[in-house]
């Protein structure tokens, strides 16, 4: 007899144990990431210098990266769709696919943080760009997390097994678009 | 508590059906017009289009791909309550931060001259 965990099995208050435990996760992300950004936002509304500094920043890499992110999503839904109807290889194909987005979106930001440390402009230089790498920094350490997740799940969704997971990865993955949602207009527009 | 098999769902949703395509693709307008919205350069309408817009958008994520539409409401209700957290923590610090002066204290900092002028 194999047992199965107690999170694909048992349900508390109509919500399954695991995707419960992704909302809980999800309500700490929101207090780490609401107070970095509340801190953000009253700092920018006290000092208008903050202005100067963020026009250094590229509005069409935000831009483009809010693309990469918002496909992404798309996509881990599909995978959800398609999990619901208990096809599991184009879950997992979907899946691949959005770790894809999040290889993209990597990479557009390497690239233009190498572009921004080679002006000059680095976390030391001063509270903006402190504020600028540790945020993004953080949402991009988020964005590595979810690959990671996505493509363990997405091994066990191509045989068909745990495709409850599939919804759950999602959920995690779409919240980290949220995030980005916020940080693309706080970081990039407001200049 | 309920069990569950393996690929069924205790809530069953009915989301099936929900053209996600179509819901990218409005997501995608909204982002067209939260870039453009800001190059007029009026600084109400970046607000509108940049900030307002931002909202819309994790609105629509939320609902729609990540199901807090059909999901339980207590999910939101804790979700709702993480962010009013966020709110007591800037409505309590935020007067100490955006003051320049205070009763018992003294700024020493000058603020650095901006490119653009006072904004």
């Amino acid at each position: 007899m194999t047992s199965r965990p107690i999170a694909t099995t048992r349900s508390v208050m109509g919500v399954p144990t695991g995707r419960l435990a992704v909302w809980w996760v999800l309500a700490s992300e929101i207090v780490l990431f609401g107070g970095l950004l509340g801190s953000y936002v009253m700092l920018r509304l006290r000092h208008d210098a903050w202005a100067d500094q963020s026009a250094n920043t590229s509005t069409w890499a935000g831009g483009f990266n809010t693309l990469v992110l918002l496909t992404s999503s798309l996509l881990a839904v599909l995978a959800h769709q398609a999990a619901e109807r208990g096809d599991g290889q184009k879950a997992a194909r979907l899946l691949r696919y959005t770790i894809l987005g999040g290889g993209v979106f990597l990479m557009v930001k390497a690239l233009e943080w190498t572009h921004e440390i080679q002006a000059g402009f680095t976390i030391t230089s001063n509270l903006f760009w402190s504020f600028y790498y540790m945020v993004a920094g953080l949402h991009a350490a988020h964005v590595v997390a979810g690959m990671v997740m996505m493509f363990i799940v997405s091994l066990t969704a191509a045989r068909n097994e745990e495709l409850h997971r599939v919804e759950n990865v999602g959920i995690y993955w779409h919240f980290v678009d949220v995030v980005w949602i916020f940080l693309f207009p706080l970081l990039y527009i407001a200049k | 508590m309920t069990v569950l098999t393996p690929h069924t769902r205790a809530d069953a949703p009915h989301h099936d059906q929900t053209n996600y395509v179509a819901i990218w693709g409005v997501l995608c307008a909204l982002l067209g017009i939260s870039i453009v919205g800001p190059m007029f350069g009026v600084r109400l309408l970046t607000l509108v289009t940049a900030f307002g817009i931002a909202i819309v958008k994790a609105y629509i994520v939320c609902a729609y791909f990540m199901h807090l539409k059909i999901e339980k409401k207590w999910v939101a209700y804790i979700l709702g309550f993480m962010l009013a957290l966020m709110l007591v923590f800037f409505g309590g610090t935020a007067p100490d931060v955006l003051e320049r002066d205070g009763q018992q204290w003294r700024k020493t900092y000058v603020e650095p001259a901006t490119l653009g002028g006072e904004r």
